[in-house]
């Protein structure tokens, strides 16, 4: 009765949405003569599952229309070039980019950030310089810039949180000097699911003439980007977490500092003439996009978009606060129990540990009840050592997670209790 | 609960894993080696005393979950008082032990046959392919430790 309800929370009808993405339906560890256990897939954070349509659209792509694009008169290479260049312009109304020429696809949000680090970083960034981060950085956000730093002698300046989780804006503001010539802020954390006042942090980097650069892989997830509100000047998000693809990145850039970026891989489909006197190269986006593209993923990643967008993302966002709550309050009555990350307005990412209990024992026993958490270190170790611990076990949720499975989570971690005697 | 992890967490790994023996760092240590598992930030330092070739004390510190604990703890009583190539086998055997069945073992010169014996109890981990790094993570950084080596990372 209970799940009935909320599972149609202001008309979110999630077992409908459950419907679209055929590996919900499976059942794991299935033994000789025993049945499995019901998938409770609780590790979207990591990858997203996806819909019926992304994995039907890129099918049809590959049986009718494929065909490499950007080159060739012959129709299916036009057909193929429509459909890649459809997906760059969904792109850009879902991040509410002013044009899809902000746009350039990578293979994956680590990729894009690399980007930056070499073109922009290498362009403008001089020894002595400073570039400010958060601890709460997954490592794709730390190490290029660490990559720059041996390579050009530069600072990284790392802005702390609290006990919550929340950016210490004051200590941002500290940071900021003549010095800092980037910012490269996560817009949501993956392991505490802090959402950062990516508008505010722009603004007073901008007050200094400071670009910005935002990780929104986690933010573009669950809830509404528009990157002229935030006036990001780089923002970058990645496809699977999205439910498209693996291999599709996207790099949002304004324009003029597109423009004025040199190449980051050469190849072909980024210049304008070859000559070994010398070679042009094309306007961005494709400057940055050597070589041939995963063009059966972009286009699929469109198509995830649009879902996103057909389910309504306010809705999406609605239904994965409500799942947040309800999981958190259930999980916190189990004694012994510790979230970490508990800032006002975090998004669906559940960090905790089981007092007594290894996380990684914990992600084993409740795997066999069917329950898929992700244990370790998220790929963010510096945001484990401020918060004194060698490893968490991590819940996300996504739109197609019911309250019937937070109730599955917590009951496998009350079995983990016992079996432990912890 | 689901028999393979009975199996996997037998009341012996258990006890080990809450009580490990051996937990300490021995004034007279000789050799040391650091044994780390990035992926899950698990990290061990392994403190033995060789003296003419003979593993005179072993013993371990550090943090990790209740498999690489017990399988750490369980380590140090085997292999104190091994000579070097003891341990070594042993090592070998051990690791046969999490990652193979039972036909496709090697030989790996003589071991203590009640040694293994005990260390069965660890076998479990064959059935979770991604805990074999959690059983060996001690044993790498013994053997990195005897080969002078200073780290060892679970493979």
């Amino acid at each position: 009765m209970d799940t009935q309800i909320t599972n149609t929370l202001a008309g979110y009808d999630v077992e409908r949405v459950r419907a679209d993405f055929p590996i919900l339906s499976r059942t794991v560890h299935e033994r000789k003569g025993k049945p499995g256990k019901s998938l409770v897939y609780l590790d979207s954070a990591a990858s997203a599952q996806k819909p019926r349509q992304v994995i039907d659209a890129m099918t049809r792509f590959l049986e009718e229309d494929y065909s490499n694009i950007h080159r060739g008169v012959h129709f299916l290479s036009q057909t193929a070039t429509d459909q890649f260049e459809e997906a760059r312009r969904k792109v850009a109304r879902f991040l509410n980019a002013p044009s899809e020429r902000n746009i350039v696809f990578t293979r994956s949000a680590t990729e894009a950030v690399n980007l930056v680090a070499h073109s922009y970083g290498r362009t403008f960034l001089s020894e002595g310089d400073e570039i400010i981060v958060s601890v709460m950085e997954h490592h794709a956000n730390i190490v290029p810039w660490q990559l720059l730093q041996m390579d050009k002698g530069i600072r990284i300046r790392v802005v702390p949180v609290d006990e919550h989780g929340v950016l210490d804006l004051n200590a941002y503001e500290d940071l900021l000097s003549d010095r800092t010539k980037l910012v490269a802020m996560t817009h949501c954390s993956n392991v505490l699911g802090t959402v950062t006042p990516a508008r505010i942090i722009a603004r007073m980097a901008h007050e200094r003439g400071v670009p910005v650069l935002f990780d929104g892989s986690q933010a573009a997830v669950h809830g509404v980007v528009d990157v002229q509100d935030i006036d990001a000047d780089f923002y970058i998000m990645t496809g699977h977490k999205l439910y498209g693809p693996t291999g599709t990145g996207v790099l949002y850039g304004k324009v003029d500092l597109l423009k004025k970026m040199p190449p980051y891989q050469g190849g072909g489909d980024m210049i304008e003439s070859v000559s070994f006197e010398g070679t042009t190269f094309k306007a961005p986006p494709a400057r940055f996009e050597a070589g041939t593209p995963a063009i059966t993923e972009v286009i699929g990643l469109g198509v995830a978009l649009d879902y996103m967008e057909k389910l309504g993302r306010e809705a999406i966002a609605a239904h994965e606060h409500d799942l947040l709550q309800y999981a958190t309050q259930q999980l916190s009555q189990i004694d012994g129990l510790r979230v970490y990350g508990t800032a006002p307005g975090k998004g669906p990412i559940i960090s905790f540990t089981l007092e007594g209990v290894h996380p990684h024992d914990l992600g084993t026993i409740v795997d066999q009840y069917g329950v898929a958490v992700r244990v370790g270190r998220h790929c963010a170790e510096p945001l484990m050592e401020r918060f004194g611990v060698g490893a968490t076990a991590r819940a996300s949720f996504a739109l197609y997670n019911t309250r019937a499975e937070a109730d599955a989570l917590v009951e496998s971690v009350i079995a983990v209790k016992e079996f432990f005697g912890a | 609960m689901m028999d393979e992890l009975r199996e996997l967490y037998q009341e012996v790994i258990l006890d080990h894993g809450k009580n490990p023996r051996n937990f300490r760092h021995p004034d007279d240590a000789n050799r040391e080696a650091k044994g780390e598992n990035p992926m899950c930030g698990d990290r061990f330092m392994v403190y033995l005393k060789l003296k003419d070739g003979i593993v005179e004390d072993v013993a371990f510190q550090g943090r990790g979950c209740a498999i690489s604990t017990a399988s750490a703890s369980m380590m140090t009583e085997v292999i104190k008082g091994k000579t070097e190539a003891e341990a070594k086998a042993l090592f070998e055997t051990f690791h046969d032990l999490c990652t193979k069945d039972d036909h496709d073992h090697g030989h790996h010169g003589p071991v203590d046959e009640d040694a293994m014996e005990r260390l069965m109890v660890l076998s479990g981990v064959r059935q979770f392919p991604v805990r074999v790094k959690c059983a060996t993570l001690a044993w790498h950084a013994m053997n990195a430790a005897i080969e002078g080596e200073d780290k060892a990372s679970s493979e």
